[in-house]
């Protein structure tokens, strides 16, 4: 399920390359070879895996110390949740999320096919951190082989005192979020369930569970490595470190790259060639993210400080480039309908209010009778409401739309798009596909 | 917003949208157009905490409850 998905790498890292920090890239640097790297070749660039003799709260302190947050859109305190699962009863369980169910979104496919080792790395460092003994990648389809053979590698190379295990993900939307990864593991099924409990206090089968972006577990392994002080040297004193970002829609080369938190949007998009036409917006985050204009969102620092006055956040690191002559509109409401196919099912305001929304935002965008009024009540009422993030998070992204496609919501109403018909920027998995992956 | 107290709490995994609670207590519950609870977020005034436990006892679906905030 490949779908729409870019795999594209970005170019390898050059000091004069326009748009690269200093000190970067951290997680993805410039290889001769392709393929994924090795365990010996990961070794010789970063050193041997951090050392774990250091007491619990020591390390944790390390962590809270370098400001790393989670890398999978939520942005929750890295050490808060270590502590939390290191606190609570019962041997606990490591869940690496590489689910990455987010259709353009492929930073961690990227990450996970160029440098699994330094995922492995911190899966095996944040298992000792909460006194783990077992820790389960659970992966793309499109990567598994690589990372099932990366673990083969170590196991061979008694590098590990923990348990690696690869699992592969369910190909859904919401198969990504945090419980829905847990109950994916334990029961087969890729559903959020109910908090309470939390999983850091029972999790899969009743044990404390730690579930942790990809990405996160990358920048674990290297604030294991090198400490705080390291890590934030790049960043913003508020939001330190590096992330992976997704840039695609209308730049010149697609691809995943590596910034500085605090990077300009207008840098990101030279690192993916600059905008190859003119740009009318970007989405930020992600698709429950916020399209946010061109102009301020090329000016703004991609942080949460420096987005908050768009109402977005870096989210999971995508961008996209809206061109003019596609509809912000039209892009809205196709990915309102797959946000709304991809409900699981199981929460009323989220079942009827996102299929009610997405059916009036697509009225909206077709130019056929549409209330908006109406529009903003439901995504009022289904705000907020839900046993997971998925309707507010869709309710975000619809709610920008409206805002800046303001103008364009009073021309659609009165029959006229500025888009055209049949391009599309923001890709959603086929029926066929969804059918095959809720199946599978 | 109240931030120490007692709150009602929808499991909307649990919840069918049988609607009780919003007829036992239509000062906190209302419906949304689809017929699911949307509860005031809140504390519970002292008055109303009967009322609260009893549209909590009469969910069918175990899917109110109420919490107690810190």
């Amino acid at each position: 399920m490949t779908s729409g998905v870019c795999l594209a790498l970005g170019d390898p890292a050059g000091p004069e390359r326009k748009g690269a920090s200093p000190g970067l890239p951290r997680l993805l640097p410039a290889r001769s070879a392709g393929g994924p790297a090795s365990l010996a070749e990961h070794l010789a660039r970063h050193g041997p895996a951090a050392r774990t003799d250091r007491s619990r709260p020591d390390l944790i302190g390390e962590v809270a110390a370098a400001g790393l947050t989670g890398r999978g859109g939520a942005s929750f305190p890295t050490a808060r949740k270590l502590a939390a699962v290191a606190a609570g009863r019962g041997e606990p369980l490591v869940i690496a999320n590489g689910t990455e169910g987010e259709p353009a979104s492929a930073k961690d496919k990227v990450l996970l096919a160029r440098e699994p080792h330094l995922v492995l790395d911190g899966a095996a460092l944040a298992a000792a951190i909460v006194g783990a003994s077992d820790a389960v990648v659970v992966t793309h389809r499109a990567v598994s082989e690589i990372v099932a053979a990366a673990v083969e590698e170590r196991r061979a190379a008694r590098q590990d005192r923990v348990r690696l295990r690869v699992a592969i993900a369910a190909g859904t939307f919401v198969g990504g979020e945090a419980s829905a990864v847990a109950n994916w593991l334990q029961h087969g099924v890729a559903k959020p369930t109910a908090t309470p409990p939390r999983l850091a206090e029972r999790g899969v089968r009743g044990a404390p569970t730690l579930v942790q972006n990809v990405e996160t577990l990358a920048h674990l392994a290297l604030i294991g490595r090198h400490g705080a002080s390291w890590f934030r040297a790049v960043g913003t004193p508020a939001e330190p470190g590096s992330m992976l970002v997704t840039v695609t829609g209308a730049v010149r080369r697609p691809g995943v790259h590596e910034i500085a938190i605090g990077t300009r949007g207008s840098e990101i998009l030279d690192l993916a060639g600059g905008p190859a036409e003119p740009v009318r917006a970007l989405l930020l985050g992600g698709y429950f993210g916020s399209w946010a204009p061109a102009e301020a969102a090329m000016a703004a620092p991609f942080s949460a400080a420096g987005l908050a006055h768009l109402a977005a956040s870096p989210g999971a690191g995508l961008v996209v480039a809206l061109p003019f002559g596609i509809c912000g509109l039209a892009e809205t409401a196709r990915v309102a309908r797959y946000l709304a196919a991809e409900s699981a099912g199981q929460c009323g305001p989220c079942v009827f209010g996102l299929g009610s929304i997405a059916a009036e935002l697509s009225a909206l965008a077709a130019g056929r009778p549409a209330d908006v009024r109406l529009l903003r009540r439901w995504l009022g009422q289904v705000d907020g409401r839900g046993g997971c993030g998925h309707p507010t998070g869709a309710v975000r992204l619809i709610r920008s739309a409206l805002a800046v496609f303001s103008d364009e919501v009073v021309q659609h109403a009165d029959g006229w798009c500025c888009g055209t018909a049949g391009q599309a920027v923001l890709p959603v998995p086929s029926a066929a596909a969804m059918l095959k992956a809720a199946r599978s | 917003m109240t931030r120490f107290g007692t709150r009602l709490r929808v499991d909307f995994i649990a919840c069918g949208g049988r609607g009780l609670c919003a007829e036992v207590l239509p000062e906190l519950i209302e419906l949304d157009d689809w017929g699911f609870p949307i509860v005031r977020a809140d504390a519970v005034a002292p008055e109303l905490l009967d009322q609260a436990a009893e549209a909590v006892r009469l969910c069918p679906l175990l899917a109110l409850r109420l919490e107690t905030l810190h």
